[in-house]
């Protein structure tokens, strides 16, 4: 392979490093209206009063608007597939507020400073309710979240808002109550994760204006352009054709921007002023008022003869969604899709609860993706079943653990929001992950333990993971290539580049098709007008489903540049070929370049433009796997953990681009580290965030996170582009479960939500 | 008031108000948009500039604090060195904090001609990145170190 393989440098590396203008921030109109929201200081209320004329007679103030001048239908702002599986519970703006932070009014101004002493003299009158705070304490609580009529889901969910239910879920597999019977040895815990915040450098930030067509144009930071046209034309009911969306470059998403944040808030003031309008949002409103991860708890039983054949895992979850149900059912139901898998041995399996609402800022997309949730619990579980059993933990995994070429009902029967897709694991090098990690991390001379001195000691722990490669049957890709008359190709994709490199490793695909140098594909992704349909980016979706859209229509365009080729050699298709540079007789002397040809076409003979598209939509999600290796120094005077090394071999399949590739597990084992031991969520009593700031949530810094080996094991996939599953997600998957592992290996004490701060570790080491 | 300054070598006069921070007068008056704001309270470096050869955040800054001194940005950097050496080690994903990751770095070897890994890691603790998990930006940071150093010999 010539270009796919190769450590090609992100196409937009250098612009990016220059800080050339190619954010939202840097492209919306000079002369934008500045917009902010006036947002709620209560868990929940209605509003029962708004007085805005005091505020409107700020100079410089073009419009202020409230519910009551924006249009009211029930929309979800998560962007999935259409219908989505999250219910239509937001509004633009609402009589009710939900959470501190969520939107009462919207200002817009010609600078900050007239916008900001505009929200301060807005006065708004409330009644204020009882706020839900505590999710355990969330369903059949006196106060119901969303008590509107016109709040509902799009199918069948287990939805109920009397008793604050966004989404339920139910399914067994054989009976865990017989089989448990049957155990030798049963464990059960129970497990909690925190609402890990994104922190993607880039705020939120989207700009509008109207076009000279009369369209509303949307330039945005999102991840889901093309949904996010289908959300907005569904909100304010206007046409989708009226609507076109552009994602330029965008600094980070991690599932944050897998959703409307800005763009109905800039929309409503330019579709009522018809000028310009942008909204950057602080830093505080991306902690307070977007998104975070949902938090979870998990009960977990597992159940295995005295042998070390695992035969049942029962999971039952609790999932706070926080104020809006976004991403609420399918999140919930990854935490079991993307592990049980893992473990398909089993004579029995049952994944099982409830997701609710609570007046906390509201939880949606996060890489992993409920992943990370399950993983953490199962992964912490399977450790404690395997000393219980007496058993090494990774001797215990190996004997259980999925292989090359076997399946799991669970395939079929999860997938997300409704049934999965029945398919057989067709690569997984997850054994030769764990056998390579052991050796990285020199594992049996390091476990269980190393007294490092009086007060301090190193422990080794690991855990194993699996993500997906898009969503089965549902996540769609479009590419259309073009041929210019120098030879070189325009790429036109809907597929979303949120810094990630996927314009490059579709350039790569491309290239690989038709022979051509990489830098030949010019690529332009991302705009709702100019660019043919993609989900966007999320699920881990884009270098496999993206991926062979591309490859698809490369091939098609080889295909036309042969049968073009052979016209104008005056020879027969079959007697032709292309080598990335000449179309040539097989078995002759006749040949064209494909610039030469390139340029009769448009230009004197037979004239047409080359174009080919395709789609793809997966029939399966080959599953990526790792296995995850963490050394820790804990230090038993102040209950401090230092990771010492993490190692973190990946089966990816083939990877497109190994250095892109690598950098993604990198900054995935990152944010996992973050998750792990630091990116701690507090609110006040009465529902406010704290840690709505980077100096009160701590994300990693690079002196925090010691010593990171990521190694890729040889595997190919045979339904992806050249062999390639995803990347995405599957680094972020391990680390809260292994640094837990290595945590008790190291001193004995087993934390049980996380993060893992030192106080938790002092604390459990005094109880000891 | 009145600033007069030297932005990228350039010798600039504005009126600015008082309370405007130099982030905003730098991307707003002056059109200096590789300077980002990721948190404008001093805490991720995405608004990092050089100030009289010292890196510091533009966000905890007033732009009338910019009087008199000499001021550097991505733009006004005169060799592309630690661009090239960023591009070669892959050591970026979204882009957004690189700017300010590429003005520490310049900081620190101007300082430090060949700093160690722990030097490098305390020379960018003020930079986050939530991308890139860090370990390349160390990387080029290395090879920034190396390129420059060769260009030194052969002069």
């Amino acid at each position: 392979m010539k270009e796919v393989t190769r450590k090609i440098p992100k196409k937009d590396a250098l612009g990016l490093l220059l800080g050339k203008p190619v954010y939202t921030d840097d492209l919306a109109p000079k002369n934008s209206l500045i917009v902010k929201l006036l947002r709620s200081p209560h868990a929940f209320a209605k509003i029962k009063n708004i007085d805005i004329s005091e505020a409107s007679k700020i100079e410089g103030v073009e419009c202020i608007l409230t519910y009551k001048d924006v249009p009211r239908n029930p929309i979800t702002r998560a962007g999935q597939g259409y219908p989505e599986p999250s219910p239509h519970d937001w509004y633009i703006l609402d009589e009710y507020v939900r959470y501190v932070g969520d939107e009462v009014a919207i200002v817009a101004g010609k600078d900050e400073k007239c916008v900001n002493e505009a929200l301060k003299k807005i006065k708004v009158e409330y009644e204020i309710f009882e706020p839900v705070l505590d999710f355990e304490k969330a369903e059949g609580h006196p106060s119901i979240i969303h008590p509107e009529k016109e709040t509902h889901p799009m199918f069948e969910i287990g939805f109920d808002a009397q008793k604050n239910i966004a989404a339920s879920y139910e399914m067994e597999i054989g009976s865990v109550e017989e089989e448990l019977k049957k155990c030798d040895v049963v464990i059960s815990e129970r497990f909690y994760t925190q609402a890990q915040a994104h922190v993607a450098f880039e705020p939120h930030t989207a700009a509008s204006y109207i076009d000279m067509h009369g369209r509303l144009i949307i330039i945005s930071s999102t991840q889901v352009p093309f949904h996010v046209r289908r959300i907005i034309a569904e909100a304010f009911d206007i046409p989708i054709k009226n609507i076109r969306v552009i994602k330029p470059r965008i600094g980070g998403g991690f599932g944050g921007k897998q959703a409307v944040h800005g763009e109905p808030f800039v929309a409503a003031v330019t579709l009522k002023t018809g000028k310009p309008a942008k909204i950057v949002y602080t830093r505080q409103e991306v902690f307070e008022a977007t998104y975070s991860r949902h938090p979870m708890r998990y009960d977990i039983t597992l159940g295995a003869s005295k042998d070390g054949k695992l035969k049942v895992i029962d999971m039952k979850g609790l999932s706070d969604t926080g104020a809006y149900g976004e991403h609420a059912l399918t999140t919930f139901m990854v935490a079991g899709s993307k592990t049980l898998p893992l473990y398909n041995k089993v004579d029995a399996v049952r994944f099982s609860g409830k997701v609710v609402y609570t007046n906390k800022v509201p939880a949606g997309a996060y890489r992993g993706y409920g992943a990370i949730q399950g993983n953490f619990a199962l992964e912490s579980a399977i450790d404690m079943l395997a000393e219980k059993l007496g058993m090494d933990p990774i001797e215990f995994r190996k004997k259980n653990m999925i292989r090359e070429g076997e399946t799991s009902p669970i395939f079929k029967i999860m997938g997300e929001g409704r049934e999965g897709v029945d398919m057989i694991v067709r690569s997984c090098k997850l054994n030769e992950c764990v056998e390579e990690g052991m050796k990285l991390i020199n594992w049996k001379e390091k476990f269980p333990r190393k007294k490092i001195s009086e007060t301090k000691y190193r422990g080794v722990g690991m855990a194993i993971a699996m993500q997906g490669s898009g969503i089965a049957n549902i996540d769609m890709g479009a590419a259309v290539l073009k041929l210019n008359d120098d030879g070189s190709f325009n790429l036109l994709i809907g597929a979303t580049d949120l810094g990630t490199g996927s314009d490059t490793i579709l350039a790569q695909i491309a290239a690989e098709v038709l022979n051509v140098p990489t830098e030949d594909i010019i690529v332009y992704s991302s705009d709702t007008d100019l660019t043919p349909f993609d989900v966007g980016a999320y699920a881990s979706s884009t270098t496999y489903v993206s991926g062979n859209a591309v490859k698809r229509a490369a091939e098609k365009m080889r295909k036309l540049i042969i049968k073009e080729g052979a016209l104008k050699l005056g020879l027969d298709e079959s007697n032709v070929d292309f080598d990335g540079k000449y179309i040539y007789e097989k078995n002759g002397s006749k040949k064209v370049s494909l610039k030469e040809l390139a340029t009769v076409l448009l230009y004197t003979e037979n004239q047409k433009q080359l174009i080919a598209d395709a789609s793809y939509v997966g029939e399966e999600s080959p599953p990526p796997f790792m296995a995850g290796f963490a050394e820790v120094e804990v230090d038993i005077e102040t209950g401090k953990v230092k990771l010492i090394n993490y190692i973190a071999v990946v089966d990816c399949g083939v990877t497109i681009n190994p250095n892109l590739a690598r950098i993604q597990v990198e900054g995935g084992l990152v944010q996992g580290i973050g998750m792990a031991l630091f990116e701690d969520v507090k609110y006040s009593p009465n529902g406010k965030l704290l840690t709505n700031n980077l100096m009160h949530y701590k994300i990693p810094s690079r002196a925090d996170i010691g010593n990171i080996i990521v190694k890729f094991v040889e595997s190919y996939e045979p339904t992806g582009p050249f062999g390639a599953k995803s990347v995405a997600e599957i680094g972020i998957d391990t680390p809260p479960a292994a640094i837990a592992n290595a945590i008790y290996n190291a001193v004995g004490v087993r934390i049980k939500t996380l993060p893992i701060t030192p106080e938790k570790v002092l604390m459990s080491l005094n109880n000891k | 008031m009145i600033v007069k300054f030297k932005l990228n070598g350039k010798e600039i006069v504005k009126d600015v108000p008082v309370y405007k921070r130099a982030l905003d007068f730098l991307r707003d008056d002056l059109g200096i948009l590789s300077v980002k704001e990721g948190c404008g309270e001093g805490e991720c470096g995405a608004c990092t500039i050089l100030v009289d050869g010292k890196n510091v955040h533009s966000c905890l800054m007033l732009a009338v604090e910019l009087d008199g001194k000499e001021v550097i940005t991505v733009e006004g950097l005169e060799d592309k060195i630690i661009q090239n050496a960023y591009v070669e080690a892959g050591a970026i994903q979204c882009g957004f904090c690189t700017p300010g990751f590429i003005i520490s770095t310049k900081a620190l070897l101007e300082q430090n001609k060949n700093p160690s890994s722990e030097e490098i890691k305390e020379a960018l603790e003020g930079n986050l990145c939530r991308c890139t998990g860090y370990l390349k930006i160390e990387d080029a940071v290395k090879l920034a170190a190396k390129m420059y150093n060769k260009g030194s010999d052969e002069r």
